[in-house]
């Protein structure tokens, strides 16, 4: 591992200042993703700055209904969080599912948002990869691309976002506060990921030196009712193949609204418009939820591998539409 | 580049110079003698090097140790007192819950961890209802020791030790 320097912040603003002037310079969370990668040689910042004792460890139910949770809550914090666990259990299922129960006591807000792809060759430094040495190819292109991408991809890059929670973030509209050294900005979690496109090595629209500082949920009380469920190799402790979250309000049979997002899919956590569009006024029946799955899947791509993830998700959001709307009719 | 660090380690205070690159477990390990938590992975994928950190669980190869500057660590080494050990360690050598032993002081800080946990009333994945207090049965208590992989599969008298130690 290459020799670095390591602060930590005591504010925010010589913080960002500080990562900022230097290109080589890194934020450090609970460092589960980022110390994995510097050891595997795929990052190699000069300077770390640890920004776990910014005061931003808290949950806040805000006046106008909204919830902020600051960039270093614990994952597991935000799980037995009463306000998550009673207002967005899909949210708490969907941190749950992540990772360990040592992990996510480490694992923050802000850097599970921002961990990178599981793509193995994005992580193994001896194959080609573009998101990690653009222009170099993409080795799962022809190679192992079981958990790659079936919607959004390109012909550079067909990686999937390794996130649960930024799935149930999506679903919800959540909004990302970000603080730069140009002052803050709010950026909608749906539009936090990019697609892969030409750029890649661009995970998302982030520039380097800002600070997540926050994440807020917009008061949404039908998601008192919601799911996620995650589909995987084994039955705990693994990444998603498939993951589905949902919020659904049923009335006189009817769905009257729904949000769902999918995770496993895609190079971001992929918020099923067309699938809602198809949901919206239509009865709950299983052929609704069927035809729901077919309208997001429309345009999926799928490679050697990975061909399974059709049926697969479109078996589970069947199965989580099930059980959410037959909750809503008992 | 070095830098100073100090740290309770199983009740100890100690103070040591580490390159800021030395994660907490090696510094346990290797500059420290504290060799109760193990390397099996390295990356956060096996819960051999778990520790409690402040009071809770945590993989100790994933953090630097620059990073946990006055943290309060303790290792399943620790949690004996004098000969006597921790109801965990004690249910676990009760129920034959190791053969070689590699995984057992993680699998013992992570149950202790755990099931501290519980107490505060933490759901898993596998809790049905979010909002009621938890029962720890069998499946809930695989979910969460998920994070502590065995290779010798003892999983089963695992199991069975934890949820005696939690009566
Ligand atoms: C074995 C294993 C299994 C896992 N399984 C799952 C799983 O099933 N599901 C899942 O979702 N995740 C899983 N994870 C990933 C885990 O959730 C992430 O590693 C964790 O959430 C990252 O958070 P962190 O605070 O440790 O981030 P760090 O490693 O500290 O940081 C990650 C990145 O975010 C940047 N960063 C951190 N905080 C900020 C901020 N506030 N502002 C700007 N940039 C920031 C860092 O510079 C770095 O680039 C797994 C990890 C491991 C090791
Ligand atoms: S899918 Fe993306 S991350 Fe994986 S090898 Fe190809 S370019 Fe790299
Ligand atoms: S050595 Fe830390 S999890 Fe395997
Ligand atoms: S007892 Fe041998 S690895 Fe668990």
């Amino acid at each position: 591992m290459k020799p670095f320097d390591y602060q930590r912040a005591t504010d925010a603003d010589s913080a960002i200042a500080t990562v900022s002037r230097d290109p080589e310079a890194r934020y450090i969370g609970g460092g589960t993703n980022l110390v994995d990668h510097m050891k595997l040689g795929v990052t190699q910042p000069g300077k770390l700055v640890d920004i776990t004792r910014l005061p931003y460890d808290s949950v806040e139910s805000l006046p106008d209904g909204r919830v902020r949770i600051g960039a270093t809550v614990r994952n597991s914090d935000l799980a037995a969080e009463p306000v998550i666990r009673q207002r967005y259990p899909l949210l708490a299922q969907a941190l749950l599912s992540g990772a360990s129960g040592q992990l996510r006591n480490l694992a923050t807000t802000g850097g599970n948002l921002l961990q990178r792809t599981r793509c193995p060759y994005f992580q193994d430094v001896t194959t080609p990869c573009n998101k990690r040495e653009p222009g170099s190819g993409c080795s799962a292109l022809e190679g192992w691309n079981r958990h790659h991408a079936v919607l959004g991809a390109s012909e550079r890059c067909v990686a999937t976002h390794p996130s649960d929670m930024a799935v149930a973030l999506a679903a919800l509209d959540a909004d990302v506060l970000v603080e730069g050294p140009d002052g803050q900005r709010t950026v909608p979690v749906t539009e936090l990921h990019r697609l892969p496109g030409d750029e890649p090595e661009q995970d998302t629209v982030l520039r380097h030196g800002e600070l997540v500082t926050a994440v807020e949920l917009p008061p949404l009380p039908f998601a008192v009712r919601s799911r996620y469920r995650k589909v995987r190799d084994r039955a705990s402790y693994a990444f998603a193949l498939v993951s589905v979250a949902a919020a659904v309000e049923v009335s006189d049979g009817a769905i009257t609204e729904a949000r769902i997002a999918f995770g496993g899919l895609a190079h971001k956590p992929w918020r099923a418009t067309a699938a809602e569009r198809a949901l919206h006024g239509a009865p709950a029946t299983e052929e609704t939820f069927r035809a729901a799955a077919d309208a997001e899947l429309a345009e999926a791509e799928t490679l050697r591998d990975n061909e399974f993830k059709i049926p697969m998700t479109r078996n589970t959001l069947a199965a989580v539409l099930r059980e959410l709307t037959q909750q809503e009719g008992s | 580049m070095d830098s100073e660090i100090t740290l309770r380690v199983d009740g100890r205070r100690e103070t040591l110079s580490v390159d800021t690159r030395t994660t907490l477990l090696d510094a346990l390990r290797e500059r420290l003698g504290v060799t109760s938590p193990k390397k099996g992975c390295d990356h956060g994928q096996c819960g051999a090097c778990t520790v409690l950190l402040d009071g809770r669980r945590a993989t100790s190869c994933l953090t630097f140790a620059v990073a946990n500057e006055h943290s309060e660590v303790v290792t399943a080494e620790g949690l004996a007192e004098k000969d006597e050990p921790h109801p965990v360690q004690q249910a676990l050598l009760d129920n034959d819950g190791f053969q070689c032993g590699y995984c057992t002081p993680g699998q013992v800080c992570s149950a202790v961890g755990m099931l501290d946990e519980v107490k505060s009333g933490w759901p898993s994945y596998v809790t049905d209802d979010l909002e009621e207090p938890v029962e720890l049965d069998e499946d809930e208590i695989r979910e969460r020791m998920s994070g502590n992989l065995c290779r010798c599969g003892a999983y089963a008298n695992i199991v069975t030790a934890i949820r005696e130690a939690a009566e």
